[in-house]
């Protein structure tokens, strides 16, 4: 049943869009493997994913905003800010509440605070003053990016190094192995994949994303979808943040810079269509892990520099744009 | 003038896949003369339009021009050879001026630039011989309807078009700007240019063309002087049986308690003052020119625009801000423009379906078992034909989809339904399909407003016609009174004071 939403095709033949990003994940990991006998070590699988979380808990709320026929390219800058709010916002409270999980709880609650409010700030601007997404999210990009240099004197906040080792845990641990950051991705993939795919929010949005005038004359809130979306996407923010918080202990001018265009690379990898109306979050999830691994598998190999990693991404998002365009070019 | 051109079709057969869509067509379009194709939705015209002029290759068959056979690569293939095809959809560019258009892509040049002067002059002339009052630096985008058809027209002409295919040219004009429409047929006609049509509107078929062939299922079933044609026998052929009770009779009576009233609604820009009552199972036609502000005042009406006034439904006054808020007082809208307002064209049928009431058919997640169950029951209750239930609405005919739009809003179970121009551009005999469908809904008890562009419809359809001229009720007919004669003298504004009289 796994294709039951996307276009109907001929049973038995091999359907690139659908089947695309799953070769390219498949074909990586054999080259991965081949090239490097610790490329399939469990330490190594869990540093991948560990690391595409991140971008993977995001990239899985741009799906939606995609979907919906929008654009954010200001959550990089975003998760940076919430960062160094969190941090600052943990250091000044840990006079008054000592170290402790309790702290710890505040500054998640900040981060998610911060990120919806974020969310709905280009929402608001997008939907009810109609601007376009592209400018809207251009313009907080630089905002929240200024924000954080500014918080942060040009340098870096750092949290305080009792809370670092009480937080250490939300990245480093885990359940039976697996770290949060996986666990965590894994259940916001599969949270956005059920409501993509069965819940009315998702059909609202590729309805909206698809043509938004049939959306409104069909009594759908055309506003509060696309606000959702938007919302949906800060809060996401909020979670890759507090995952990411604990790792470094600090965020600077250069946390979370290019982000935005990873997570929508990622998202176009997966198939969802750039100019919106049709989206789909386990895609999504493919398009993160082939954007990790290329990174790794340049790490691990002695034959391509990993100064090409961005030049190999690059050309595997061409790559996959041309694999799943439509075949039906005008004569 | 150069050579005068006549196209001909010779046993030409057309298969997509394994299903064949033309068998055997025949059809010869003589110099000087207008040749009227029609058919059903689905008929073939289309295809056999595309082979004309280049944009789809023959599977077997002859096309030739003056007798020598062609077989044109595209469609600039065969403009170059003088046969342009004028798409349904206006093909120009709405932010670029009426000249700029005209010359798209066989721009006049003086070495690098643009010899903009010549482009302005030759416009000047082409669109003077049309007899077109637009100025040729003028955008598009802010010309009235009939004159972007007459910019098609010049534009056609400008690459000496000599055949001239045109793709139902009156589908979206009104009755008078379809007048201007014939005037520069008939001059084009005089001046030596073949011109095959199409029309879903038969009595001006019969009006304007000299030529018929009428198609069903990609079979020519007749062809001849369009004399030897009235407009019974032109459906009859096209659908195959008799089509002469298009309008069904009103079997229940009309209700007596008012189920709309509206008093003094305005939509700043396109509506004034306008006031009206809706009983209980009636059929209200609203008929006028376009642009006199149907749409704009049931889109108000609906929420879909800002208005002021008093609605009140059953006697209790409402405040409709959304059509949201509509819907769930029981109101509904049909937009007339199904292809880009009415339905996701990328989409399956079940996805625009349930579109308009996906919170019915959502418990946490959607059901899709309902929903399959739903269009199960709207295939049948609607007849709505589609290859296969997953088929992209885009790809169904404009019959297909309006049934479809119906059986969308329809599962909203609105007590009032508005539909704008229900049969734009579908066949007679998905016209009258259409027809019962929305008697048997007044059957039901729905209220039903019905506006149309096509006097015959609201005449034959309603019980009761408002006719709005610029953005006014100009009146009110019914019974005896509702005449074609005394539809249009309302809607141009002709005798009001008679009217007022009376």
């Amino acid at each position: 049943m796994a294709t039951a939403d996307t276009n109907p095709k001929p049973a038995m033949r091999l359907d690139l869009k659908v089947m695309g990003p799953i070769l390219a994940l498949v074909v990586l990991v054999v080259i991965g493997a081949l090239m490097n006998g610790n490329f399939l070590s469990a330490g190594n699988i869990t540093n991948v994913l560990s690391r595409s979380a991140f971008i993977g808990i995001i990239a899985v709320g741009m799906t939606f905003v995609i979907t919906a026929g929008g654009l954010d390219l200001s959550v990089g800058s975003m998760a940076a800010f919430i960062a160094g709010l969190m941090i600052l916002v943990m250091n000044g409270l840990l006079p008054v509440m000592g170290v402790g999980w309790p702290l710890v709880f505040v500054g998640m609650l900040t981060a998610i605070v911060a990120g919806t409010a974020a969310g709905f700030i280009n929402g608001f601007l997008i939907t009810n003053m109609r601007i376009e997404a592209f400018i809207v999210t251009l313009g907080t990009m630089g905002i929240y990016r200024s924000l954080v240099t500014w918080l942060a004197d040009g340098g870096t906040l750092s949290l305080d190094f009792g809370m670092r080792a009480i937080i250490r845990p939300i990245y480093f641990d885990g359940i039976l192995g697996i770290s949060w950051p996986i666990i965590v991705f894994a259940l916001v993939a599969i949270l956005g994949e059920v409501v993509m795919r069965r819940g009315a929010f998702g059909r609202h949005a590729a309805a909206v994303g698809s043509n938004d005038q049939v959306a409104r004359y069909s009594s759908v809130n055309v506003n509060r979808v696309r606000m959702m979306t938007y919302v949906g996407l800060g809060v996401l923010v909020g979670v890759a943040t507090i995952m990411y918080v604990p790792r470094l202990g600090s965020a600077s001018s250069s946390t979370g810079v290019l982000w935005e265009l990873e997570a929508i690379a990622a998202v176009i990898i997966g198939g969802t269509m750039l100019k919106g109306g049709f989206g789909r979050v386990w895609g999504t999830v493919i398009g993160v892990l082939i954007l990790s691994l290329i990174g790794n598998i340049l790490n691990l190999t002695d034959g391509v520099s990993p100064y090409l990693n961005g030049a190999v991404q690059g050309v595997i998002i061409i790559l996959a744009v041309i694999l799943q365009r439509d075949k039906k070019a005008e004569g | 003038m150069t050579e005068p051109l006549a196209l001909s079709l010779t046993k030409i057969c057309r298969s997509f896949g394994p299903v064949q869509v033309l068998h055997d067509v025949d059809i010869t379009l003589a110099a000087g003369e207008v040749h009227a194709l029609i058919g059903e939705n689905g008929a073939g015209k289309s295809t056999t339009m595309k082979i004309m002029s280049g944009y789809l290759a023959p599977t077997s068959g002859v096309v030739a021009l003056n007798d020598a056979p062609v077989s044109f690569v595209n469609s600039q293939d065969a403009e170059a050879q003088g046969v342009v095809l004028i798409h349904q959809e206006f093909n120009l560019a709405e932010q670029l001026s009426v000249e700029q258009n005209i010359f798209l892509g066989h721009e006049k040049k003086r070495g690098f630039l643009l010899d903009k002067a010549a482009m302005q002059a030759e416009a000047r002339a082409l669109l003077a011989r049309l007899n077109c009052q637009v100025d040729p630096s003028a955008r598009v985008s802010d010309i009235a309807n009939a004159d972007k058809q007459m910019v098609e027209i010049a534009k056609a002409l400008s690459r000496n078009a000599r055949v001239l295919i045109m793709d139902e040219p009156t589908a979206v004009l009104t009755e008078r700007e379809a007048e201007v429409l014939f005037d520069q047929v008939d001059r084009l006609k005089a001046e030596g240019v073949a011109i095959l049509f199409t029309s879903h509107k038969l009595d001006e078929v019969k009006r304007i063309s000299d030529q018929i062939t009428i198609l069903r299922d990609g079979h020519v079933v007749s062809q001849g002087p369009t004399s030897d044609y009235n407009e019974d026998q032109m459906a009859e052929a096209m659908v195959g049986r008799d089509v002469s009770s298009l309008y069904p009779e009103r079997t229940v009576p009309v209700g007596s308690e008012a189920a709309l009233e509206v008093k003094g609604l305005s939509v700043a820009g396109f509506a004034h003052d306008i006031s009206f009552t809706l009983k209980k199972g009636e059929i209200l036609g609203i008929s006028g020119l376009i642009g006199s502000g149907r749409t704009e005042t049931m889109e108000g009406l609906v929420g879909l625009r800002s208005t002021t006034g008093e609605v009140r439904l059953n006697g209790k006054v409402v405040h409709l801000k959304s059509p949201q808020q509509a819907q769930a007082a029981g109101v509904c809208y049909l937009t007339e423009d199904r292809k880009s307002r009415g339905l996701l064209l990328t989409k399956g049928m079940r996805e625009n379906l349930t579109l308009q009431c996906l919170p019915d058919f959502t418990n946490v997640l959607i059901d899709q078992k309902s929903e399959d169950a739903a269009l199960t029951k709207a295939i049948e209750d609607f007849d709505i034909r589609a290859p296969s239930r997953d088929v992209a609405v885009g790809n169904l005919s404009g019959g297909n989809q309006q049934k479809l739009l119906i059986a969308k809003v329809m599962l909203a179970d609105p007590d009032i339904v508005i539909i704008d121009e229900p049969t734009r551009g579908i066949d007679i005999g998905t016209k009258q399909q259409i027809y019962e469908f929305i008697h048997a809904l007044s059957g039901q008890g729905k209220s039903i407003i019905v506006i149309s562009s096509e006097m015959q419809e609201v005449i034959g359809l309603a019980d009761r016609v408002l006719v709005m001229r610029m953005g006014r009720i100009a009146g009110e007919v019914s019974g005896d009174d509702l005449t074609e004669d005394k539809i249009v003298r309302l809607a141009m504004g002709l005798d009001a004071h008679k009217e007022e009289a009376a």
